[in-house]
């Protein structure tokens, strides 16, 4: 006996995994949306699905009444709550109680002690985990926080009870710091929380971030071997991995052992996470529970061969594990990386718009958990998250090879995405030797993320890969006439400049009989200009190519590049996760190229008019606001239909002339730019 | 040898690298036998290596030049003449502005050592001011190949007396006109001249028109293209204007009738050659000119492109190989067009995931946004599209688009291109701009165009088709060989808030009467069950089927009753 149906309240790549595992189980779903996601992934592959609202999280996906209903109207037994929105919301599932809906998660009674920061410290504590040296317990007064500060010693941290996403929280080094911390981060926990209960706690500096992943029938609790999500911007996971290459045997069993036993303390029957901080002597401390399931749970599956989903669905029919912990055991090495729609260039802001083009990767080992598809929109409603990537292998070396290989396999056109970021952590030494803490992203990348540094001899891979291109395009444009005599005269070009970035390469290139009919060989000399002597000679294989991908062979090592965009010269490559263009000349082109004059290309514009007599629909920037070039500024709306007008350049808004609702000539003034 | 080593000398004159690129390309025996030398030149020093055995023995016996030594000394030395144009200091002058000379544009035209030049050794006649000769005047022309494809162009020296035109220059340009009427292949001219040589009075207007004339002839028999690469002002900008394609450089070339200058003097008007009739101006404001390109290299290279994408003349027809499978679904077009009908998307989205590989050649891609036309391939076949773009102006229909379209659309009739167009209109654009400015006459244009067009015409509906509107966009009514319509077409008189404003006159509850109305004709069933689409089909599927069409239709024979010609609303 099982649920017949399940509706999963959620949306994105974590319902479209729950919907997985319950067309496996042979559960029927009901997928939840709001309207602009009507033609979302999870949408498609749920049996049913209803809409709950408009666009805004609070309109739809946290609409409780809404999903309720929704419940109400499918005759769904059990909700799968998924992550985030009402994962952790303990109302909802007391209205789910009162209707007889199983929730599945752990009880409301659960879900409320290890919510709350002080609370949870205590029960960890009574259950005999290791905690963050400090008071447990509300501080009150600057009086008695310095005392404690002083008692534990510094730095200390001073955190809000009800506190999250890094407000209301301050690092302190000495008495002044505590001070003024306390002052501050209880406004802010009253603002942002409604809520000013503070607690202080010792500071772990540089610490890591592992956690362990708990499976509880409410009687016999397990645990699994720890996650290892140390790589993180701003708190937020960007690459995880199981096990921690960090961790001794010993630890690895204390930590589960102490995980285990707060399950045990406070009754839990579902999957959930311990989060710990663990410093470079390898001491452990609580920070607190999550009582759902992780984004990155992935992992701890692939290296356990369990699904987490499926026992939390068993658990909450009621039925008591099967799995012992003795059957917990470490089968290879897994690794995560979170692909959003973010811009690593500007800061890693989210970046929106259409998914143009978009080719998974995979093969063996390879798992993509993603809830989006070729020609989806990336909106400002939702996290940016694109997909998680999962690799798995027999050990820690080869899971990060094949995660390269597949993101250089994967191909995303038409949002800007943090794959080349990505791309790059995972040839970064430190990383590589397992060594990194929860600093590693400020301190690698002080300055933010700039690009893959390529070498000179990549470069050099560069750009015999573009003149290939170019040798294969005009042999393409010579198809063209195929019944013509005169064709046989012309061949296509041998000797190419090639300019990647600032260098230049002269590379002649010649086709070489094989007999391999699955590839291509060419010799490749580069040319000395000065000397016109070979200065070396390589010879490489072209086994693969198509619109977006082109596979090199060079000494036995393979280079997978990808295409994304052609002009007459140039090409634009994507390399090692990076963006990197090659401009190809023949020797004629490049030797009169030099008289050609220099173009300025920006945009120096100051004004936005009307392309058109309309009506404005919405203005989505206001003075002072800085904006980067194809940025959204106002909605114009002429014959009924929504003109968007974005940003000609990267520039600062002087004053905006406009206002929704407000009728328009053609040519009307309607921002003006610094 | 000598002459070989001599014109290398001129060689090395005009540029170092140049011959240092010769040199290595020699160095490894590159292609056949390292004669890469520019243009004409390499025609010359082929045959003289061969004479020079011949006049060897006779320099040594009688220790004086022989008479066929002298006559070739001469043809050197007038061959470098021509050559080297304007002189050093013109070069160099020509170079600064950015701009190449006119063998240099030929070389990069043409496939490599393809160039046979005529006329090379052309004076003009005039005999008065004194006037300097210099073998070729101004105007290198010849036919070459480009990607294997016979073409002829002439490219204007503005090195030799600014490029004016002489009668003698024009007289060049004639020739290689009637020589690619004669065997059917496009012309390219490189346009590149001050404009009429006013040293010969009247002699050089008549040799503007020679060539008008011979431009109307072409017209519709053999591709001709202009590339504006300098200034071209006065009687001179008729020529490109009547042939089927302008291109312009940007910031290197100017087009107008009568310069800043003049306009000043008439109008009072304080105008730059740029703002008068730059790129910008022309492929934007006037529609003069199809395309600008960023250089000199950049626009010969595109013009390449092109060119392979061409017939060679109306009879041809314009194939390569299919890259791209037939069969290939795409379904991102099932969910392409929004729910919202008065969302806008893109209308080039939907083309490229239809053409092989995503390559569509636009033409005035800045002008009249709100239609697209170019050309792409539909299983190595070329295809002529016309699209409105709903996400300009709504994709309505104006002046400027209309113009554009039934240009296009007549163009890709003359040289056998089948014609695609998807449709999303909602109609005519409204206002007394448009009213008082002859919408009425130059919407008729498109109208006209697609009605006498006979090459195969194919129509996707892909959501709007109102109005006049849908019988002017290659509508079933106008002899459309295949129309089909996406499951959201909705084609109708117009949307249904105005239409039912008409049909109840403010009675009754308009948003009931809104409900019934867009049942009725917002879909495609209306006009599938007259038969006015052949099929609504699934958008994945929508390259197949017209893949299907293409073949099925190549044989098309479909013929307009004798007349002389039509009479299109101009």
């Amino acid at each position: 006996m099982m649920f017949e149906k399940i509706l999963i309240a959620n949306r994105g790549e974590i319902a479209c995994r729950v919907i997985n595992t319950c067309k496996k189980m042979g559960i029927k779903t009901v997928a939840i949306y709001s309207d602009v996601d009507k033609l979302a992934k999870h949408v498609k592959e749920a049996d049913e699905s209803v809409c709950v609202g408009t666009a805004p999280t609070s309109e739809s996906y946290l609409n409780i009444p809404a999903v309720i209903e929704a419940i109400k109207q499918t005759g769904a037994q059990a909700v799968h709550p998924g992550y985030g929105f009402l994962s952790e919301n303990s109302k909802f599932v007391k209205e789910l109680e009162n209707i007889g809906v199983t929730f599945i998660g752990p009880g409301s009674y659960a879900m409320h002690a290890l919510g709350d920061k002080i609370e949870s410290k205590k029960i960890a504590k009574a259950a005999g985990v290791s905690v963050v040296p400090g008071f447990i317990g509300e501080v009150e007064g600057i009086d008695q926080v310095l005392k404690i500060a002083n008692e534990i010693g510094y730095p200390v941290m001073v955190k809000a009870s009800a506190g999250g996403g890094g407000k209301g929280m301050r690092v302190c080094r000495n008495d002044e710091e505590v001070k003024i911390g306390y002052r501050l981060s209880r406004q802010e926990a009253k603002s942002s929380f409604g809520d000013d209960r503070m607690l202080i706690e010792k500071y772990i500096e540089a610490g890591r971030h592992i956690e362990i992943q708990v499976l509880s029938d409410g009687e016999n609790p397990l645990y699994f071997p720890e996650r290892e999500c140390s790589i993180q911007r701003r708190n937020q996971k960007v690459i995880e991995e199981a096990p921690s290459p960090f961790l001794t045997e010993e630890v690895r069993e204390k930590m589960g052992k102490e995980a285990a036993s707060l399950c045990k303390a406070v009754g839990y029957k579902s999957a959930g996470t311990v989060e710990f901080l663990v410093d470079h002597e390898q001491n452990h401390y609580f920070l607190e529970m999550n009582t759902r399931l992780q984004v990155e749970h992935p992992i701890t599956e692939e290296i356990t061969k369990q699904d987490l989903v499926e026992h939390m669905i068993r658990i909450a029919y009621g039925e008591k594990l099967k799995l012992k912990q003795e059957d917990i055991k470490i089968h290879g090495w897994a690794m995560e990386t979170r692909v959003y729609a973010e811009d690593p260039y500007r800061n890693f802001l989210p970046s929106i718009g259409r998914i143009k083009k978009y080719i998974r990767p995979s093969g063996q080992g390879v798992r993509i958990d993603g809830g989006i598809f070729e020609g989806a929109e990336i909106s400002t409603y939702y996290d940016p998250l694109i997909s998680k990537l999962i690799t798995w292998a027999q050990d820690r070396k080869t899971a990060i090879t094949k995660m390269k290989r597949a993101l250089d396999e994967y191909y995303i056109k038409g949002v800007n995405h943090n794959v080349p970021f990505l791309r790059d952590v995972m040839e970064n030494q430190d990383f590589l030797e397992g060594n990194f803490d929860t600093k590693f992203i400020p301190n690698e990348y002080p300055e933010g993320f700039q690009g893959y540094k390529f070498t000179s001899k990549q470069v050099e891979t560069v750009s015999i890969c573009a003149a290939i291109l170019r040798q294969i395009e005009q042999h393409k444009a010579l198809t063209n006439n195929l019944n013509r005599v005169r064709n046989e005269a012309v061949v296509p070009d041998e000797i190419f400049v090639v300019q990647v970035d600032k260098v230049r390469h002269v590379i002649r290139l010649t086709a070489k009989e094989d007999g391999n009919e699955d590839q291509s060989t060419y010799v490749i000399q580069f040319v000395d200009e000065e000397k016109q002597s070979i200065i070396k000679e390589v010879e490489v294989q072209l086994s693969d190519i198509s619109n977006e991908f082109i596979k090199l062979t060079i000494n036995k090592a393979v280079h997978r590049f990808q295409l994304h965009s052609y002009g007459t010269h140039t090409y634009t490559l994507q390399y090692h996760g990076t963006k990197i263009n090659a401009i190809v000349r023949s020797p004629e082109e490049d030797l009169l190229f030099k008289y050609m004059p220099e173009k300025k290309t920006i945009d120096s514009s100051n004004a936005l008019l009307s392309p058109m007599p309309g009506t404005i629909n919405s203005v989505a920037i206001k003075v002072g606001d800085k904006v980067v070039l194809g940025q959204e500024l106002c909605i114009v709306e002429a014959m009924k239909m929504q003109n968007v007008l974005r940003a000609p350049r990267d520039c600062e808004i002087k004053s905006v002339n406009i206002k929704p609702g407000q009728v328009v000539a053609v040519d009307e003034l309607l921002i003006d730019f610094k | 040898m000598l002459l070989f080593k001599k014109s290398l000398e001129v060689l090395n004159k005009r540029s170092n690298i140049f011959s240092k690129n010769t040199q290595y390309l020699i160095n490894n025996s590159y292609k056949s036998g390292g004669n890469y030398l520019v243009g004409g030149n390499k025609r010359f020093y082929c045959s003289s290596t061969t004479t020079s055995n011949a006049s060897k023995p006779t320099t040594s016996i009688l220790n004086q030049p022989s008479h066929i030594d002298r006559v070739l000394g001469r043809i050197q030395e007038e061959t470098e003449r021509a050559q080297m144009g304007g002189g050093e200091k013109r070069i160099q002058v020509q170079h600064g502005k950015g701009k190449l000379l006119a063998r240099e544009r030929i070389d990069l035209l043409v496939d490599e050592g393809s160039f046979r030049e005529y006329d090379m050794l052309v004076t003009h006649r005039c005999t008065d001011f004194n006037m300097e000769k210099t073998p070729g005047d101004g105007v290198v022309v010849g036919h070459g190949t480009i990607n294997g494809k016979l073409v002829f162009l002439f490219s204007q020296d503005s090195t030799v007396n600014g490029g004016s035109l002489s009668e003698a220059h024009a007289e060049k340009i004639c020739k290689i006109m009637d020589k690619a009427m004669l065997v059917g292949a496009p012309v390219i001219g490189l346009n590149d001249s001050g404009g009429a040589r006013i040293q010969e009075g009247v002699a050089s207007l008549a040799g503007y028109a020679e060539v008008f004339q011979r431009n109307v002839m072409a017209s519709g028999v053999i591709p001709q293209i202009s590339l504006i690469m300098g200034p071209c002002a006065g009687g001179a900008v008729y020529s490109p204007a009547i042939t089927d394609f302008t291109f312009m450089v940007k910031d290197t070339s100017f087009l107008f009738v009568t310069g800043p200058d003049v306009v000043k003097s008439v109008t009072n008007e304080d105008i730059t050659q740029e703002g008068l009739g730059g790129s910008k101006v022309h492929t934007t404001k006037s529609g003069v000119a199809h395309l600008a390109f960023e250089n000199d290299i950049d626009a010969l290279k595109r013009v390449r492109e092109l060119i392979t994408l061409l017939p060679s003349n109306a009879k041809d027809t314009a194939q390569r190989e299919s890259f791209d499978s037939p069969h290939r679904e795409d379904e991102v077009l099932d969910a392409i067009i929004p729910e919202d009908p008065n969302k806008p998307y893109d209308m080039k989205e939907v083309i490229e995931r239809i053409i092989d590989d995503g390559e569509f050649f636009e033409i005035q891609p800045n002008y009249a946004k709100n239609i697209l036309v170019g050309f792409a391939r539909m299983e190595g076949r070329t295809v002529g599209i016309v699209a409105n773009q709903p996400k300009e102006l709504a994709g309505c229909l104006d002046i400027d688009a209309s113009v554009k379209a039934a240009r296009f659309v007549r163009f890709c009739d003359c040289f056998n291109i089948p014609l695609i167009t998807f449709v999303d209109v909602p109609g005519f654009l409204p206002g007394t701009a448009q009213e008082h400015n002859g919408i009425i006459r130059h919407g008729a244009k498109l109208l006209y165009a697609y009605a006498e067009a006979t090459v195969p015409k194919i129509a996707v509906i892909t959501r709007k088709a109102y109005g006049g509107a849908y019988d002017v966009m290659s509508s079933k009514h106008l002899r459309g060989d295949i129309n089909y319509s996406w499951p959201t077409g909705q084609i109708a008189v117009m949307g249904s808030k105005g239409a039912v404003e008409i049909i109840f006159r403010g009675k009754g509850d308009i948003k009931e009467q809104e409900e019934i109305y867009n049942d009725k004709f917002s879909n495609p069933l209306p006009a599938a069950r007259r038969g006015f689409i052949d099929d609504i089909i699934p958008p994945r599927m929508t390259r197949q089927y017209i893949c299907e069409d293409l073949e099925m239709l190549k044989n098309k024979k479909l013929e307009n009753p004798q007349k002389k010609h039509g009479n299109i609303p101009l």
